[in-house]
């Protein structure tokens, strides 16, 4: 058994699918009698969507023609 | 059934140069975007000399497959170098304190918008892509880089490991220290630019 301590080190992990074996199965032991650190999980998921969610970005068209001509400008040198 | 088929980067006839710029298009949305998280406003620079340094060993890369991670790889070093150029530090962590961090549990005990039904989405939400950045650029290239291409572009840990050039378990675990300075440099950010502040009164 483990507590709390040391199933919110496992949290990502979990969700990464790269807990060993037996972590994942201690940490699942752990949630399914602990509501606050489920309440951590959930929060962690959001935090992974929050990340990837943060990851949009567009190329302004100033910077994107200067790419644009480097690109094009490639091997003539 | 697939009636058209995958657009390819390779095409029959191509010229290297012709495959490699559709390698660089196809990518070039994503390069920027990382280049943007881990260089700051030095991003199309480091952009520009990925391109150019990864056009020069083009006949190095066998597999087109792997190409995505072939060019992200390059951009990351070109990014590190300009790190490691700028003068500045980035500021001191301390390590010990953050370890056992847990922004959840911060969040609940400071409660910082005792009206809130939602505490900890309210707290996200406050959060713009531009503060991410800045959040971000607060962490330590170590273990910046990891987070971004894992948790913001979706790179497997193991290509991670390979664009890295560390072991798998180096890479796990600058992901989890990481995850714990993100966690905690973006309480600190929202303490400092008055995020919370203005959450509580939304």
């Amino acid at each position: 058994m483990i507590g709390c301590k040391e199933a919110v080190r496992h949290l990502w992990e979990y969700l990464d699918e790269t807990v060993g074996d037996a972590d994942r199965e201690a940490l699942e032991e752990h949630l399914s009698r602990c509501r606050r650190c489920c309440a951590e999980l959930e929060f962690a998921e959001e935090m992974r969507r929050f990340l990837s969610e943060s990851s949009r970005e567009e190329i302004p068209p100033d910077v994107m023609a200067r790419l644009d001509e480097t690109l094009e400008g490639l091997g003539e040198r | 059934m697939r009636l058209v088929p995958e657009p390819s980067i390779e095409r029959a006839g191509d010229k290297p140069r012709q495959s490699f710029e559709r390698l660089a298009r196809a990518e070039l949305a994503r390069l920027y975007a990382i280049a943007r998280r881990l260089a700051g406003d030095e991003a199309e620079d480091a952009v520009q000399e990925c391109l150019v340094k990864a056009f020069e060993r083009f006949d190095q890369l066998d597999d087109l497959d792997a190409g995505p991670a072939w060019l992200a790889r390059i951009l990351v070093n070109c990014c590190h170098d300009r790190g490691r150029a700028r003068s500045g530090r980035p500021r001191e962590i301390a390590f010990e304190e953050v370890d056992d961090f847990s922004l959840y549990r911060k969040i609940a005990l400071e409660d910082p918008y005792p009206y809130s039904d939602s505490l900890h989405l309210d707290f996200l939400g406050g959060f713009g892509r531009e503060d991410v950045r800045e959040v971000l650029l607060r962490l330590p290239d170590l273990y910046r880089i990891p987070l971004v291409l894992v948790y913001m572009y979706g790179f497997p840990t193991k290509e991670a490991a390979r664009i890295l050039d560390a072991p798998l378990g180096t890479v796990l675990a600058r992901l989890h220290r990481g995850r714990k300075l993100f966690e905690r440099q973006m309480w600190d950010y929202a303490e400092e630019t008055g995020l919370l502040e203005e959450g509580a009164t939304r």
